[in-house]
């Protein structure tokens, strides 16, 4: 269990929250509900609507497409946003590898804090970037 | 076996359950552990029930403050009270089986208003006690836990002031109910939401709120006639339910210090993080200086009031709990649970009441359950003694799993969701099931939570199965939704909302028929 304070220190050392100023990280903090996941625990669910933004506190889960396990995600991570900026239901399964901490943000609220902190956006875009480059690096 | 157990005088003490051994003791005495208490019974399974306080009616017993309930209770409803879908429109009575257990709160109700006062709330609850019998040691407090490892498998001991009660479940029942005030520098300054003295006595007072939720906008309202200045602070906007068109964000009921702030009339509700609380100079006429930091990044501002009400929320009492492994998350301190409400880190230790709400479940479109009110923990509640009638009950613990005609599936559908009100109170959290075996034919395995459900680790097993909720999404709407679960895969089909919330339409009928029969059923 942390404070509002505790959050707004641990996501301020996060690549996705970098640029933002302490009174922009403790309105986010308050935005954000804290989400916890034992070990095997399923976040999203693959093809399952109305899914959430997530970013990751504590422990690690995998990305399971159909069954087969494609990633890992870790602390300072973030999943979800895709489907919720598409409107689709997931396209993975993310599953809680083992204990699971993490901040959790409505998918309907993701519109108004992305466009309410551009730096934020930014951040988020560039993570997009890489995943696209890597991605493609992967397929040639 | 229990004890005999004495009073002070050393007479024979006449409250029920003397400390020893049960199969499952139950800790409190609001709506959450009476309403646990009444479905063990009825599921057979034996049980005790503890509580510190002296009667019924948890929470009840002191708030809310200012004496009227946020939830609603309608004495007169499109349908028969002594009927289960009476339910949607009482948001209050707890759940009996027999007739004369059901819908007691409107028979309670002074007629002044659909939201019951504090005292009828408390009576409502004493009532259901009353006429179902259901017992509950009173005085008697919890004090620590630990686990005892026997020859045949670890058991809970539970200290209590009257003695150790043993049993291998345990369902705590105690509310969100312990003060949180954050750890603002002179926070000592404020009085907590639970502290507020009468209304009266704030007569011509600046007043300074700490927090924008329901009940920092509770006291605001009630302030309203007595307070010179109201400020309301924290570092998000507030959401108000109307906008959210959901549970989600202060109520109707308690907007009108927002109305009174956008038309200048003396409240003000800020954006803006709390840097700190100090006393005024001496020979000021303000006693108190509260510095904040707008969220917009402009200038911090020292607003000069007479006294700080923090109405930044409660945690959960789970005093040694934590020790015994049960993991927390969140300001409240919630344990974190399965969607059976068990303790995601200790099995065997279960919650309900309002710390049910830790159970989460999908929270689709980021909606949460009711589980934090009666009306959806009631129904939690009653799946959760069933849950527990499977480790300690009877052999038949499921009466509901009756066979259902093998063409008829379409009309157990549409009355399922005309009937049950679980699927009303629990949108998306709870759902009616339906097993779909081809060897056994369709089959009713009552109502499962959603997440145990898609995740095939429901009571109802792995199998291939059909689920029905009613689901919004936030628009506004209210619509069903069918999940199938076929081979381990499941796939959810939604059906077109209805603009007078009607799911018996020859529309829906046919819409319905369509996806069951898309899916080989029905």
């Amino acid at each position: 269990m942390a404070t509002r304070d505790e959050i707004v220190d641990q996501i301020a050392g996060f690549a996705l929250f970098a640029d933002l100023t302490t009174p922009q990280l403790e309105r986010i903090a308050h935005m954000f509900e804290e989400e916890v996941f034992p070990d095997g625990a399923r976040v999203l669910r693959q093809g399952l609507s109305g899914s959430a933004f997530y970013v990751i506190l504590d422990g690690e889960a995998e990305v399971v497409i159909d069954g087969t396990q494609r990633a890992t995600l870790a602390r300072g991570d973030f999943f979800g946003e895709v489907s919720i900026l598409l409107g689709e239901a997931p396209g993975a399964d993310i599953v809680a590898s083992r204990p699971l901490r993490t901040l959790v943000l409505a998918g309907p609220a993701v519109k108004s804090v992305l466009l309410d902190n551009p730096p934020l956006m930014y951040r988020m875009l560039q993570a997009q970037a890489r995943r696209l480059r890597n991605a493609n690096r992967w397929r040639s | 076996m229990a004890e005999l157990s004495l009073a002070g005088d050393g007479s024979a003490d006449p409250r029920p359950f003397p400390p020893g051994d049960y199969p499952v003791v139950v800790v409190g005495s609001g709506a959450g552990a009476i309403q646990v208490s009444y479905s063990l019974r009825r599921r057979g399974v034996d049980h005790a029930v503890v509580s510190a306080d002296p009667s019924p009616g948890g929470m009840f017993r002191r708030w809310p403050f200012f004496q009227r309930l946020l939830s609603w209770t309608k004495p007169f409803a499109p349908v028969e009270r002594d009927s289960p879908a009476y339910e949607r429109y009482d948001w209050n009575s707890l759940l009996g089986d027999a007739p004369g257990e059901r819908a007691i709160m409107p028979d309670l109700m002074d007629g002044s208003s659909y939201f019951p006062s504090r005292p009828e709330m408390e009576r409502n609850i004493a009532t259901f006690a009353e006429r179902t019998g259901t017992q509950v040691r009173y005085d008697c407090r919890w004090t620590a836990t630990r686990r005892e490892d026997r020859p045949d498998g670890a058991q809970f001991v539970l200290e209590t002031t009257d003695g150790e009660y043993r049993a291998r479940s345990l369902v705590f029942a105690v509310g969100v109910a312990e003060p949180y005030s954050p750890a603002t520098p002179g926070i000592e300054l404020a009085a907590h939401y639970a502290d507020t003295r009468p209304a009266e006595t704030y007569a011509g007072r600046r007043i300074f709120i700490m927090g924008k939720q329901n009940s920092g906008f509770e006291l605001a309202t009630g302030l309203l006639p007595w307070a010179r200045r109201i400020i309301l602070c924290s570092p998000s906007p507030a959401k108000l339910s109307v906008n959210t068109k959901s549970l989600v964000g202060v109520r109707a009921r308690y907007v009108q210090p927002f109305e009174d702030h956008v038309l200048g009339g003396g409240v003000s509700v800020l954006d803006a993080s709390i840097g700190g609380i100090v006393r005024g100079a001496a020979g000021s006429d303000s006693p108190i200086v509260v510095t904040v930091r707008p969220s917009d990044g402009s200038d911090d501002m020292a607003i000069e009031v007479d006294e700080v009400i923090s109405a930044t929320g409660f945690v959960t009492p789970l005093q040694d709990l934590p020790a015994l492994g049960v993991s927390t998350f969140g300001q409240a301190r919630l344990p974190a649970q399965t969607p059976y409400w068990e303790s995601a880190t200790v099995p065997g230790i279960y919650f309900a009441g309002t710390i049910g709400q830790g159970s989460a479940g999908l929270k689709k479109h980021g909606l949460p359950a009711n589980s934090g009110a009666v009306h959806g923990a009631r129904y939690n509640a009653r799946v959760l003694a069933g849950h527990i009638a499977r480790d300690h009950g009877p052999a038949d613990p499921a009466p509901e799993r009756r066979l259902l005609p093998a063409t008829g599936l379409v009309d157990v559908v549409l009355e399922e969701l005309a009937t049950t009100p679980e699927l009303w109170h629990q949108r998306a959290y709870l759902a009616k099931v339906v097993s779909l075996d081809p060897a056994v034919g369709p089959r009713d395995e009552g109502v499962v939570p959603l997440a145990a459900f898609v995740d095939a680790v429901g009571d109802d097993g792995d199998g291939d199965a059909l689920a029905v909720t009613l689901e919004a999404d936030g628009s506004g709407a209210i619509y069903p939704v069918l999940y199938l679960r076929r081979g381990g895969k499941v796939e959810e089909r939604a059906v077109e909302p209805d603009a007078l919330l009607r799911f018996d339409t020859p529309a829906a009928r046919v819409q319905i028929a369509g996806i069951l029969s898309e899916a080989g059923i029905g």
